[in-house]
């Protein structure tokens, strides 16, 4: 009896479908991913049940914890002009450097008369610093309503829409840091704004 | 790595001398391993960090508006956040009517909500008016918890508004502040 041969196939299979496949998801899920920015300070968000997602640009987002307030706003352009007219206003010069820098911060909380030096730091200085927040208080013409006004006035000469605002505040905030900060809003007749929350999990 | 010779050449015995053809094949199982990887940490990246707005109207704070409705005490329920979590609620003025003290939560507010919504609903045929006063001891959890129970319970009509002496005595005398 003739032996039976078993044939011998190659055990290699083809990866390249495999590999473009891979790489065509792994481009799509860097492209659509948003750099994630980070805190100044620890912030808890609370759990609500609402699912409206937030708008991804044209966001004035003031975040809140530990009493302080830290100020972003989306768009490189519209930083950089803020920074200039708050500039103006107070009669601080921002060197052209200081202005590239900033206008690639994403969040910050310093007064303006500390701004200058904080930019003329390095990413890892700027990180190690203790941001005191931006200064507040009830008088109608504090540093924070001015920011909030100036970059409002920006988004609408550069883009002419009307800046969303937000508030992201840390579960512990004590209410009169936030009712503060709703009357800064106020005073400016902004009377609708957005609570920033996460997705409430399943009540037990 | 996994790949086997399968091209069986130099078994010429003399004539021409070929140069031998080497495998244009590449071992993908490595980049694609990574690829993958890196695919799962986008993945799970992404759909992960995706915060959510809740969308909050104050009452205009300008007195000089003429279109004022007056309210009916008997429809409106004034919810006092205080310390530690708790919430006083009554319906109508301050001192007329004795407030009661829960928790925040499904079985506290949300009950209590509810059942009077649609009480009141019953009673006077309108819808009730819910005003909700943060005291300076309460959290910005408390207030995002209380508009969210009455998203959740569907109060048309609820304003956030400046707690009052009377009402934070009610608070003190409860121990809630």
């Amino acid at each position: 009896m003739p032996r039976v041969k078993v044939q011998r196939k190659s055990t290699s299979i083809d990866m390249t479908a495999m590999c473009d496949v891979a790489f065509l998801l792994l481009t799509f899920f860097i492209l659509t991913a948003k750099p994630r920015t980070e805190d100044p300070v620890p912030v808890d968000i609370p759990a609500a049940t609402t699912e409206i997602p937030i708008p991804d640009d044209n966001m004035l987002m003031l975040t809140v914890g530990q009493g302080k307030v830290f100020f972003s706003v989306d768009g490189n352009d519209v930083r950089k002009q803020t920074l200039i007219q708050m500039g103006d206003k107070y009669g601080i010069k921002f060197s052209a450097e200081q202005q590239e820098k900033f206008s690639g911060l994403p969040v910050f909380g310093v007064p303006l008369k500390q701004l200058g030096g904080f930019l003329d730091l390095d990413a890892e200085g700027r990180k190690a610093f203790q941001q005191s927040g931006i200064p507040t208080d009830t008088t109608a013409n504090n540093e924070l309503s001015d920011w909030i006004r100036e970059s409002r006035r920006v988004v609408v000469s550069l883009h002419n829409r009307a800046l969303r605002i937000s508030i992201k505040g840390d579960n512990k905030e004590e209410y009169p840091t936030i009712k503060k900060l709703i009357g800064v809003l106020q005073k400016q007749k902004i009377n609708k704004f957005s609570l920033i929350t996460t997705v409430k999990a399943e009540a037990k | 790595m996994a790949e086997l010779d399968t091209s069986g050449g130099g078994k010429h015995k003399g004539g021409k001398v070929r140069s031998k053809k080497a495998s244009t094949r590449v071992d993908l199982t490595a980049m694609v391993d990574l690829a993958f990887l890196l695919i799962t940490f986008f993945m799970l990246t992404t759909t992960l960090s995706k915060p959510k707005a809740m969308d909050l109207t104050m009452p205009d704070k300008d007195e000089q508006t003429k279109d004022q409705m007056p309210m009916a005490a008997s429809r409106s329920m004034t919810l006092l956040l205080g310390a530690n979590n708790k919430v006083e609620w009554f319906i109508g003025e301050p001192g007329k009517s004795q407030p009661t003290t829960e928790g925040f939560g499904k079985n506290g507010l949300r009950k209590t909500l509810i059942e009077k919504g649609r009480e009141i609903q019953q009673s006077t045929g309108k819808f009730m008016f819910v005003l909700i006063k943060p005291s300076d001891k309460s959290n910005y959890k408390n207030v995002v918890d209380t508009i969210d129970e009455m998203n959740i319970t569907g109060v048309q009509s609820y304003a956030i508004v400046d707690i009052t002496p009377p009402e934070l005595e009610l608070l003190k005398r409860d121990g809630n502040y």
